[in-house]
C-alpha cells in the first residue's frame, strides 16, 4: 500500500482554525447503528473559506454540528483530533460547549424564517446573545446590534430590532441571521446551505455579503452547500463529501479545472448547462449505498465506471494528487484523454459561471 | 440588485391582527358573544360585588329572620333563605368566591404544571421520565376524586379545596406543555438559539414556553369553567367553602332540603354555576378556533 504518499489533507493550511482528523460519527437507534461519517479529515485555514459540497445525507451538515457540539444525544462521536483554536473539542463539558458557541463558532442554517423565535423580536433575541456571552446590556448591547446589522447591510437597523421574525422577508431575515451569528465576533462561521431556501438574487446577495464580512473581519468559514455554483463563488478550497467521507479536496479553481475523483467528476458534469440544449441531463447512476459506514473499500466503487477489483477490498486514502488530495485508487492513473475531455465540459461550465455573476 | 438590496420589504399585508379576528368570530358565532359578555359581568361582580349586592352583609353573617323564606319580589329578585338573607345578593357575593377559587387553582396548576412540563419535553431522557411518571401518579385518580381524597385527608374548607384542586390539575398542564416541548424543541429557531450557545433555562422559558402559550390559554379558559363545577362540586358535599360564605356550590347544597317549596335557594346559585362555566367553555371553544388556523374559514 502506498502509505508514505498519503499524508493528511491540508498540512499546507496555515494556522488552521479548524482541524479535524478522523472524524467518525455514528447514529444509534433502537438495533440498529448508522454510520453517518466514517473518517473525515478537514482542516480550514485562518481566514479561509472552505466549501463541504456532497449530495444529501453525505454528512456534512453531522459534521458541522459535531464542531459545535450540537448532535443529538443517539450520536457517538470518536474523533483522532477535533480542535478549535487550539482546544480540544472532545474533551469539552456541556457548560464549555456552551461558552464556545456563538463565541469561537457561530452557525447559519439553512431556514431563515424558522430561526428566529417568532414571539420576540430581533432585536430582543440578539440582547439575549450579547447579555450571555458578553454580560452587555441595554445601550451598549443596542449599540453593537445596531453596529453588526449595519455591517449586514440593513439600511434601518432600528427598524429590524423592533420588528419580529415574521415582519421581515426571507433575504432581510437570513441578514439579521448572519448579523446575530457575528455578533460576538466569532472566528469561524458554520454556514449550512445559508442561501439553498432563498431566491437566487437574494441568494447571491447573502454570497457577497458573507464574502465582504469575511474580508473585513477576517473569520473562516465552513461553508457546507450541494451547489457547486455556490461553491465556485465563495469558496477558496473544496472538501468533496460523498458517503461520509471526504473523496477529493482542493482548490476551488483547480477542482473545477481538473476533478481527480469520479465522484467529483460526475458531480461537476451533472451541474445543468445553458449552452447544452439537446439531451438529457447528467446523472450519475446508482445510489449511495444505504449505511456507507459499513462498506468496505471503496464506497462510491457500484457507481464507479473506472472501479478495479482493489477498490472493493481497500478502503482508498486521501493522498496528494496535483494540487489536491484525492481518495481513489483509480484517479491520476488513466488515460490523458479522458481528462482532457472533462477539461472541456468545464470550461463551458466556467462561462456559465461567470454569465451568472 | 442594489436598489433590492437597499430596501426595506413594505410591510406583508399579514392575516389580520387577533383582535379584529376576535371581533370577527365574535359576529359570526353568537354564542361566544354571549360567553364572552357573561364572563365579564361575572368578572365584574367578582370585583365590584360588594358594592352591588343589595345587602353584602349577607356574605358576612347578617341575618333577618323575620323576612325568611320569602318567594322571589321585586325586593328580593332570588327570593330569602331560611335565615332571611337575600339570595341576590349572595348568588352576587359568591362571583368573587368562584372566581377567586377558579383563577387561584388554573394559575397555580400553571404555575407549577407547565415548566415542569417544557422541561420534560425539551430535556427528554431521565428528566423527562421522572416528571412524566409523577404525573401520571396523579393523572390515574380521576381529578374530583384526588380532590376529594385530599380534602378529607387536609380538613374542609376554601383553601384545602383550592390547595385539593391545585394538586389534581397541575399534571394537565404538565402534560400540554410536555406535548407542546417535544414538538417545538425540534423547531429550526430552538437549533438556531442553542447554536448562538443560549442557556438552557433561557432555550426553555423565552423560546418553549411563550411559544406554548396559546394552547394553554385555550386549556386554562375552558378549566376555570371546571374548577368552578368542581369547588362548586366539593362545597356541595362539604368539603369546600364553610358556612355562611355566600359559595354557590355551598348555596345549592343548602338549600337542597327546601327544594320542593323554596326551589329558588337552590335554582339561582345553580344558575349562576351553569352560566359562568358554560360562558367560560363558550370562549374557550372560540380561542381553540382563533389559535388553530387550520379552523378559520
Amino acid at each position: 500500500m502506498a502509505v508514505p504518499q498519503t499524508r493528511p489533507p491540508g498540512t499546507d493550511v496555515p494556522e488552521p482554525v479548524l482541524r479535524i482528523r478522523d472524524l467518525w460519527i455514528r447514529f444509534r437507534t433502537p438495533g440498529r447503528r448508522t454510520t453517518a461519517v466514517s473518517g473525515i479529515d478537514l482542516e480550514v485555514g485562518r481566514g479561509e473559506i472552505l466549501g463541504v459540497v456532497g449530495e444529501t445525507g453525505c454528512g456534512k451538515t453531522v459534521t458541522g454540528l459535531s464542531v459545535l457540539g450540537l448532535l443529538p444525544e443517539t450520536a457517538e462521536v470518536t474523533a483522532a483530533e477535533l480542535n478549535l483554536l487550539g482546544r480540544d473539542l472532545r474533551a469539552l463539558s456541556d457548560d464549555d460547549w456552551r461558552r464556545l458557541r456563538g463565541t469561537d463558532v457561530a452557525m447559519v442554517f439553512q431556514n431563515p424564517s424558522g430561526s428566529f423565535n417568532p414571539v420576540f423580536t430581533i432585536g430582543a433575541q440578539m440582547r439575549d446573545v450579547l447579555r450571555q456571552h458578553e454580560r452587555v446590556k441595554g445601550a451598549a448591547a443596542d449599540a453593537r446590534i445596531r453596529e453588526v446589522l449595519t455591517a449586514c447591510a440593513m439600511p434601518d437597523p432600528d427598524r429590524v430590532m423592533r420588528s419580529y421574525p415574521h415582519q421581515l422577508s426571507g433575504g432581510m431575515l437570513q441578514r439579521a441571521m448572519l448579523g446575530l451569528a457575528l455578533l460576538c465576533r466569532p472566528r469561524l462561521l458554520i454556514a449550512d446551505e445559508p442561501t439553498t431556501a432563498l431566491d437566487v438574487t437574494i441568494a447571491a446577495q447573502i454570497l457577497e455579503l458573507i464574502l465582504r464580512l469575511q474580508r473585513e473581519m477576517g473569520f473562516s468559514v465552513l461553508f457546507i452547500t450541494h451547489d457547486l455554483g455556490v461553491v465556485r463563488r465563495v469558496c477558496g478550497r473544496v472538501a468533496v463529501l460523498y458517503a461520509g467521507r471526504v473523496v477529493e479536496t482542493a482548490p476551488t479553481r483547480e477542482l473545477f479545472r481538473a476533478p481527480q475523483h469520479p465522484y467529483t467528476r460526475g458531480l461537476i458534469a451533472a451541474v445543468p448547462r445553458t449552452q447544452r440544449v439537446a439531451g438529457a441531463l447528467a446523472t450519475i447512476p446508482g445510489s449511495v449505498p444505504p449505511d456507507p459506514g459499513a462498506v468496505e473499500g471503496c464506497a462510491f466503487r457500484d457507481r464507479c465506471e473506472l472501479a478495479i477489483e482493489r477498490c472493493a477490498r481497500e478502503r482508498p486514502e486521501l493522498r496528494l494528487l496535483g494540487s489536491g488530495w484525492v481518495a481513489c485508487h483509480v484517479a491520476g492513473e488513466q488515460a490523458a484523454g479522458q481528462t482532457d475531455g472533462d477539461g472541456q465540459a468545464d470550461g463551458q461550465g466556467q462561462a456559465d459561471g461567470d454569465g451568472r455573476t | 440588485m442594489a436598489a433590492s438590496f437597499n430596501q426595506l420589504p413594505a410591510n406583508v399585508s399579514e392575516r389580520p391582527g387577533f383582535v379584529l379576528r376576535a371581533g370577527r368570530a365574535m359576529r359570526r358565532d353568537v354564542l361566544a358573544l354571549f360567553g364572552l359578555l357573561i364572563i365579564v359581568l361575572v368578572l365584574l361582580l367578582a370585583v365590584f360585588g360588594p358594592w352591588l349586592a343589595p345587602e353584602p352583609g349577607t356574605g358576612a353573617g347578617v341575618v333577618d329572620v323575620s323576612a325568611r323564606m320569602q318567594p322571589p319580589s321585586a325586593a328580593h329578585p332570588f327570593g330569602t333563605d331560611w335565615l332571611g338573607r337575600d339570595v341576590f345578593s349572595r348568588v352576587i357575593l359568591g362571583a368573587r368566591i368562584a372566581i377567586q377559587v377558579s383563577f387561584v387553582v388554573v394559575g397555580l396548576a400553571i404555575l407549577v404544571g407547565v415548566p415542569l412540563g417544557a422541561i420534560a419535553g425539551y430535556r427528554r431522557g431521565r428528566i423527562d421520565g421522572l416528571i412524566m411518571r409523577i404525573t401520571d401518579l396523579f393523572l390515574a385518580f380521576p381529578p374530583l376524586l384526588l380532590a376529594m381524597a385530599i380534602v378529607a385527608a387536609l380538613g374542609p374548607g376554601l383553601q384545602n379545596a383550592t390547595l385539593a384542586l391545585v394538586i389534581s390539575w397541575w399534571p394537565w398542564y404538565t402534560r400540554i406543555a410536555r406535548g407542546l416541548a417535544v414538538s417545538l424543541r425540534e423547531w429550526p429557531f430552538v437549533d438556531a438559539a442553542r447554536a448562538m450557545g443560549i442557556r438552557e433555562s433561557t432555550i426553555i422559558f423565552r423560546h418553549i414556553v411563550p411559544n406554548s402559550v396559546g394552547p394553554i390559554v385555550v386549556q386554562a379558559t375552558i378549566d376555570i369553567g371546571t374548577v368552578i363545577l368542581a369547588a362548586g362540586g366539593l362545597a356541595f358535599i362539604g368539603l369546600g367553602a364553610r358556612p355562611p360564605a355566600p359559595d354557590w356550590g355551598l348555596m345549592v347544597a343548602e338549600g337542597r332540603q327546601y327544594i320542593l317549596d323554596q326551589w329558588w335557594l337552590s335554582t339561582f346559585p345553580g344558575l349562576a354555576i351553569f352560566f359562568t362555566v358554560l360562558a367560560f367553555n363558550l370562549v374557550g371553544d372560540l380561542l381553540l378556533r382563533l389559535l388553530d388556523p387550520r379552523q378559520e374559514d
